[in-house]
């Protein structure tokens, strides 16, 4: 099926099966119990995550295989941010030309800075996407204005053309995102079991759908003879040249595909909530998404799917986690504990998310370069070392993935 | 002549930090071969020095004035400083008045230290990674550092005044025979400018004339063959850290008058300064400042509304604009040596 | 006429004059060494053949065309590989796929973007990368990652790998430096085999006056950037000059 061997076929049934099912699986508790603060099966939040996936999977496809470090790929999304809301301004509110138009707008930005950053390697690359990046970020704050809306941001008004649309609904208001007429991103069906209440929306099925596509291209890109090559560059460049073979073409291929990636998720970005900013394309945001790729497993087909949903999952839930709350869960402890334990856990938590994200990020880095990946394989061993102790060497002479 | 002048004047303080944030990060770079992401924040922690220094100063405790009534007709509550309180209001107060540039007494050994913590405690390890590695960790260095500074301090940018004789502007045009009001300059900041050309040729000095510095710089050169002397050069290496981190606080210290403090100030100079060190050619010290200068002054020349009405929005991307072109059509930068960051 | 003309080749760095008048040509067919002691532009001229280093003047001609200009993978399309002082191959990929990259290459040209189709599918480079293994003694080793094999191995897959795209002319730089003896010997057992089994012409560059005895038909000695003399091996062994160049001897010693 698909072309796929069999460990890759399983891996793609469990992604579909995952984000298929987010909605039963991310809200495990029911509505009003103490633990419902950990449910996550709320349409925005599920979209954040396979969108920030879909980011994450192309930036792996530059950064796992070639190893090209690129601390400029949010200025591909909100390209692509832009582009899609453009649509939606000028010709209307169907979601697919307008995720079109966002992936090639960033494929064709993402061929113009690559053709010069990658004429660098190593850190060279890293500063000169960096410099593209906040180069754009500055443009779009200032000069580019009349395409950007500067600060305010890019938003849809009432005067819009939209020429395949309606300017306005018939009670006068702004029209909203559809996938086809009367089919609107925002529909939510409710599902009521009991306690437990499951919502599932549309625009999160599209962006899951997409998800699955784009994850499954980039499991054939893993398995091409294109992406051993990109595996090659990351190894030895010198030896790819003497081997007769071009690795500038390479390169930039990997990098506008990523930069396409990039483009469809800004593209999404913009379906769910059609606003586009300035501040998408800082080059904090092109952290995150390196962020995200290292903590799941750099070069991993999973992994940054993994890493995008683990960030933007915690994100969530320790940004709503305040002192009050804690002291509801500290609440047997003695009185004493129980404050100087609020008293400590206080500074990781709320606003202090991005505090506890660096730690992580250093801890990753440091003890597990290969992520939670690496993380799970590595506690896989253990046990499987626990029952069986004569076979734990092979595991080294397996090719890497 | 007079608007080049002054363009030249303004470019000269932002030159100053970028020179300072630039030159402690080629040290390291060229030292210990570690591409530092979290230098940025060793600059915002100076700037914090001066905060801390100058609330410090402040603390004070409240007496009852019966001589003085409020508009309810209740005795006063003054607050008076400690230093007040001790030193007499004329010492305690211009002591307080001169918090900043105090702040330098106080940032010196701080930044030392977390210099060498830093090398010591997390750097040291990373000498055998790959490049993208060292990258990857200083940067989440930084973000722990800002989002402790952000957890203390908050997230506002924090006023912190320059001792009151400095505050003010000059004019200084009329010193060199322009007409008055031509060439109006801030005295802070050239002060700053003093301060900073100070510490750059204190570090050549070091480096030039000590024997501390002879064998750095051939560290720098070649550190195998240095090693190879039976040279620790490890520990000189941890020192120069400990010196680049001082460079970058103390050029936080004394740029907080200029640009109130804030938590990602770090950053936002990091990144500039990345393009300075590539601009002047990695590994190169002089190359570092002088690129930092004329940065400055062409991100200043740029702001000018002549050239602004000509090439809108120039002033933002210019010296990012610089660094591309010279990437490409001289990889190795303005001074950059050959082999150094070369695959 | 040889395979390989190389006419009037000078470069200079700086002030130092690294090649100064070179002529050489390389037969067809033939194993041509090229010795020489430290500093004697050795190295330089073999970077000047492969698109590493432009001769400020001067030709080199490969079966009548020109490299001079051209990247080092053009230069390789043409039918030149080349193997490295130190192995140069692919860390962090297995041997097998060190093997099927050249195959790719041969195959597929410099740059084919065939990023949907698979790899496991590819039968003839799977084929044909597996026989060269076997040729190589190294199938055992396939799925091993290529960084962890011995050094006498990864040596063995460089020269597989730029064997398996069938170049007419192999440059080996050094190819038994810094080697044990034993694994000296292999190389050269190795290399006279290929030389038997293969229409291929062999150009090697070496400091090890055994490994150029036992392989050379004829051998270029160079000295100071200038061939001092090209004959067979046995002329060369007696060559006052080489001797001198070598030994430091002078005529009379």
């Amino acid at each position: 099926m698909f072309g796929l061997n069999q460990k890759d076929k399983s891996t793609l049934i469990v992604v579909a099966a995952l984000t298929l099912l987010a909605p039963f699986i991310l809200n495990p508790f029911p509505e009003g119990s103490a633990l419902a603060q950990f449910n996550a099966g709320y349409p925005d939040l599920m979209q954040r995550f396979v969108i920030f996936g879909i980011f994450a999977i192309g930036f792996n496809i530059l950064f796992g295989l070639t190893g090209y470090l690129s601390f400029g790929h949010a200025a591909f999304l909100g390209v692509g941010s832009y582009s899609a809301v453009w649509m939606f301004k000028l010709v209307g509110m169907n979601v697919l030309p307008a995720i079109t138009l966002s992936v090639i707008v960033a494929g064709l930005f993402a061929l113009l800075i690559g053709f010069v950053s990658l004429r660098r390697s190593g850190i060279y690359f890293s500063i000169l996407t960096l410099a593209f990046a906040q180069m754009s970020f500055n443009l779009a704050y200032s000069v580019l204005t009349p395409i950007t809306n500067g600060e305010t941001g890019l938003q849809l008004t009432l005067n819009d053309p939209r020429v395949l649309g309606q300017s306005a609904t018939a009670d006068g208001s702004i029209p909203v995102t559809n996938l086809l007429p009367g089919l609107e991103m925002r529909s939510t069906y409710v599902l009521d079991a009991g306690p437990w209440l499951f919502q599932f929306n549309l625009g999160y099925y599209l962006c899951a759908l997409l998800l699955l596509v784009a994850f499954y291209v980039s499991i054939r890109i893993f398995r091409s003879p294109f992406g051993m090559m990109l595996r090659a560059v990351k190894s030895n460049q010198q030896r790819m040249n003497y081997t007769g073979l071009n690795t500038r073409p390479y390169t930039l291929a990997a990098f506008v595909i990523s930069g396409m990636y990039a483009g469809l998720a800004g593209g999404l970005m913009a379906s769910m909530d059609p606003l586009a900013g300035a501040e998408r394309m800082q080059w904090t945001a092109s952290g995150e998404v390196v962020l995200m790729t290292i903590l799941g497993g750099a070069g991993t087909l999973i992994g940054p799917v993994l890493g995008a949903g683990f960030i933007k999952y915690f994100e969530n839930i320790f940004s709503k986690i305040n002192d009050n709350v804690l002291h509801g869960w500290f609440a047997i402890l003695p009185d004493g504990i129980e404050d100087f334990l609020v008293f400590v856990v206080h500074p990781f938590i709320g606003k202090g998310w991005h505090l506890t994200l660096g730690i992580l990020f250093m801890l990753v880095v440091i003890y597990l370069p290969g992520g939670l990946v690496e993380g799970g394989q590595r506690i896989g061993k253990y046990f499987k070392r626990g029952s069986d102790d004569a076979q734990s060497n092979d595991a080294s002479t397996k090719p890497a993935e | 002549m007079d608007a080049i002048l002054l363009q030249i004047l303004n470019g000269l303080d932002k030159g100053s930090a970028y020179a300072l944030i630039a030159l402690g990060l080629t040290l390291i770079f060229g030292t210990l071969g570690v591409v530092n992401f979290a230098h940025g924040a060793l600059f915002m922690i100076g700037a914090f020095c001066a905060v801390t220094v100058q609330r410090i100063f402040n603390i004070s405790f409240e007496t009852i004035d019966p001589s003085q009534k409020d508009f309810l007709g209740n005795p006063l509550k003054v607050k008076t400083t400690y230093l007040e309180h001790w030193f007499g209001p004329e010492m305690g107060g211009s002591i307080i008045d001169w918090s900043v540039p105090l702040a330098i007494l106080f940032a010196i050994p701080v930044m030392v230290a977390v210099g060498f913590i830093m090398e010591r405690g997390l750097i040291k390890h990373f000498y055998k990674r790959p490049h993208a590695d060292q990258i990857l960790v200083t940067f989440g260095l930084a973000i722990v550092l800002q989002e402790i500074i952000k957890y203390f301090y908050g997230a506002n940018p924090i006023p912190t005044g320059a001792p009151e004789v400095f505050r003010g502007s000059f004019d200084f045009g009329v010193l060199i025979g322009f007409d008055p009001n031509a060439i109006i300059y801030p005295y802070w900041r050239l002060v700053y400018f003093g301060f900073a050309a100070l510490i750059i040729s204190s570090v050549f000095a070091f480096l030039q004339f000590t024997t501390f510095g002879m064998v750095v710089r051939a560290g720098m050169a070649d550190r195998e063959t240095v090693g190879l002397l039976g040279i620790n050069i490890n520990k000189r290496f941890t020192i120069m850290f400990g010196i680049a981190a001082a460079v970058a606080g103390l050029a936080g210290v004394m740029y907080a008058p200029i640009n109130s403090p804030n938590y990602h100030m770090g950053m936002d100079f990091l990144v500039l300064s990345f393009v300075v060190v590539v601009v002047g050619g990695m590994g190169s010290l002089p190359g570092a400042v002088l690129a930092g200068f004329l940065l400055g002054v062409l991100e200043s020349f740029a702001s000018m509304n002549e050239i602004k009405s000509i090439l809108p929005g120039i002033d933002q991307i210019i010296i990012y604009v610089v660094a591309i072109i010279i990437l490409l059509t001289r990889p190795r930068g303005l001074m950059g040596r050959k082999g150094v960051m070369e695959e | 006429m040889g395979i390989l003309e190389v006419k009037n080749v000078g470069k200079r760095f700086g002030g130092l004059q690294a090649l100064g008048n070179v002529n050489l040509s390389v037969a067809e067919n033939s194993v041509h060494a090229i010795i020489g002691p430290n500093g004697a532009g050795k190295s330089t001229l073999l970077n000047c053949f492969v698109g590493k280093l432009i001769p400020d003047t001067g030709s080199v001609m490969f079966d009548g065309q020109s490299v001079l200009g051209r990247k080092p993978f053009e230069i390789n399309q043409m039918g030149i590989s080349r193997v490295f002082q130190t192995p140069e191959i692919f860390g962090d990929l297995s041997v097998m796929e060190n093997m099927m990259i050249p195959c790719f290459a041969k195959r597929d040209g410099a740059f084919e973007m065939n990023a949907l189709s698979s790899v496991s599918s590819q039968r003839d480079i799977h084929e044909k990368a597996e026989q060269m293994l076997v040729d190589m003694n190294m199938a055992d080793k396939r799925h091993m990652n290529a960084a962890s094999l011995s050094r006498g191995d990864k040596r063995r897959l460089e020269i597989g790998m730029c064997l398996s795209q069938d170049p007419r002319l192999l440059l080996l730089d050094e190819p038994t430096a810094g080697m044990a003896r034993a694994d000296t010997n292999n190389t050269i057992d190795l290399l006279k085999q290929i030389k038997e089994e293969r229409d291929i012409t062999i150009a090697i560059i070496e400091h090890d006056m055994h490994v150029v005895f036992s392989l050379a038909e004829r051998i270029t000695v160079l000295a100071q950037g200038t061939p001092l003399v090209e004959d067979t091996p046995d002329n060369i062994k007696g060559h006052p000059k080489v001797r001198e160049a070598y030994l430091g001897e002078t005529a009379a010693a």
